[in-house]
């Protein structure tokens, strides 16, 4: 059996190979897809469930279907009636290029990463959360997805990126924060208040060119990869892979990052410890003309 | 008896001669193929750039504003940043990992160089010049084997080495600043890209025939058969027509 399937998907890379200069984005056709369907080596792993691909596929018929297509390339049928910005395109699981990860940017993300992403749905988008779905439904979900890119034959998921305990906010934090947030520009597209209105931010495209908006803290809204503390700190450091957003896990330290999460949720219109604080410290939004280090 | 002797010699003899043959051949691995790239027709207008948007990148071009780079002539009508390589001939052993680490500078908000040209196995590193934060953010197609990434670089930040897994022409963008634009031409052997007047040289490459490739980012490929003596040097000029 394991003999048979290295056979086809030999076959399978020889015909992929060889399709590559004519399509510029790759797409697979069904007959490809069916050959690559490995179903058998296709699972997913989060805590201890362990979700099959086969066990995935009536879930993903019944309610994926209609948005991320039967090939897993985002062209299901409703996919022609979003428009990007105010409403994104479906995910193409083919490219295997996740927004949402604990891993550094170029990896592909944890089984528990695109688990927590069904479940959590995204916000400002027309993928609701999943919550009515089981645990088991939604491993095996995980594992369907993953059939669709062939990525997941050779690489392995990245090592995702270590969080330090969470400190306490102070008064210095927040200031620091602000700090960092002038320092590696995070205005240059969400605006000096959060407003997503920074000077780069009207010409943002995503990875197949449709046009994308930054983050605006100040609406209420919830970030799309979740909005817990040590959700917003992974955001910046993994950055959102197919998206504008850089990773700055090489720019910014380990602790600072805290800093950064703390200011950042000074800008959102949610109440906080940290609003709080700002608004006792005055703080101002950052100067883009004030020399380095001279906020 | 005798015979069968004078035959084994001359075997011994035979292989010998192709065993020193072969060490020459991959000692005389210093064949060149050179030549010019030109544009054949008038310089196409290469639009100027607004980057007001970025008051430190307007202030490095006030007195010379920067163009975009899709095609750049030089005197004579020679073609820069054409990217030169053998695509089809090379033995296994002109295969090696050049030594170099070549440079990909973000350097007054525009690419330095706009075209960098590597080999598949070969290593490079991203660095930043610039007081303003760019995003270095390569675009590959995920089919080729090669994995797009997105890393931040403000001022001050560490250069970044990377490498490339399959040959493939990756566009490169800022998108922070969207007219930065530029290209990874990843390929496989050796290469060469034309400098300011269009001429290039490809080094190391051993005596035999070839096609060697030459692309050009917005006016596509063209290729040439060339036959390269041993310790000698092939020539191939190319002429893009313009669009």
């Amino acid at each position: 059996m394991g003999n048979k399937f290295g056979k086809w998907s030999l076959w399978v890379g020889v015909a992929a190979f060889l399709a590559l200069p004519l399509a510029s984005r790759a797409q697979l056709t069904v007959a490809d897809l069916h050959k690559t369907l490995d179903l058998s080596t296709s699972d997913a792993h989060v805590g201890n469930l362990t979700g099959h691909a086969k066990d995935g596929a009536a879930t993903y018929r019944r309610y994926c279907i209609g948005c991320h297509g039967e090939l897993g390339d985002g062209n299901g049928e409703n996919a022609e009636w979003l428009e990007p910005p105010l409403f994104p395109k479906p995910r193409n699981f083919q490219l295997g290029v996740f927004k949402c990860r604990s891993t550094p940017s170029g990896t592909l993300p944890l089984d528990s990463d695109l688990f927590n992403s069904i479940g959590r749905g995204f916000d400002r988008s027309t993928m609701p959360p999943w919550n009515t779905l089981t645990a088991q439904e939604k491993v095996d979900l995980v594992a369907w997805v993953k059939h669709f890119s062939p990525r997941w034959a050779g690489e392995k998921a990245g090592d995702p990126i270590k969080i330090p305990d969470e400190p306490e906010v102070t008064p210095e934090r927040i200031k620091a924060g602000r700090e960092v947030f002038a320092r590696v520009q995070c205005w240059k597209c969400h605006g000096v208040t959060g407003q997503a209105n920074g000077p780069s931010a009207s010409t943002l495209t995503d990875d197949l060119g449709r046009p994308i908006a930054p983050f605006n803290f100040t609406e209420g809204a919830r970030p799309k990869c979740g909005s817990t503390d040590r959700d917003i700190y992974r955001i910046f450091m993994t950055g959102l892979d197919g998206t504008p957003m850089p990773s700055y896990a090489d720019n910014i330290k380990p602790d600072e990052g805290w800093d950064l999460v703390f200011y950042l949720r000074t800008l959102m219109a949610q109440k906080s410890v940290e609003k709080e604080m700002a608004k006792k410290l005055d703080l101002k939004p950052v100067d883009p003309n004030a020399p380095a280090g001279q906020q | 008896m005798k015979k069968i002797s004078a035959v084994f010699v001359a075997l011994v003899l035979v292989s010998c001669g192709a065993l020193l043959l072969n060490r020459n051949v991959s000692a005389a691995a210093d064949g060149k193929i050179t030549g010019t790239v030109k544009l054949d027709g008038a310089a196409p207008h290469m639009k100027g750039i607004d980057m007001s948007k970025d008051p430190y990148c307007a202030k490095i071009h006030a007195s010379d504003p920067a163009h975009m780079e899709t095609v750049v002539v030089g005197s004579g009508g020679g073609l820069q940043n054409v990217v030169l390589y053998i695509s089809d001939g090379l033995p296994a052993s002109a295969l090696t990992t050049p030594s170099t680490v070549p440079v990909f500078d973000q350097k007054g908000c525009v690419y330095s160089p706009h075209v960098l040209a590597l080999d598949t196995t070969q290593k490079f590193e991203v660095k930043t010049s610039d007081q303003t934060t760019h995003n270095i953010h390569p675009n590959p197609n995920p089919m080729t084997g090669n994995i797009g990434w997105n890393q931040s670089q403000p001022p001050g930040a560490a250069p970044i080495e990377k490498s490339w897994k399959a040959a493939e022409f990756i566009p490169v963008q800022c998108n922070i600043h969207p007219w930065m634009h530029g290209w990874f031409a990843v390929v496989k052997g050796p290469y060469a890209t034309t400098d300011a007047s269009g001429n290039y040289t490809i080094e190391n490459v051993p005596p035999g025939s070839y096609t060697v490739t030459a692309w050009q980012e917005d006016l596509g490929t063209q290729t040439q058969k060339v036959t390269v003596a041993a310790g000698g040097s092939g020539s191939a000029n190319f002429s893009f027509k313009g669009k």
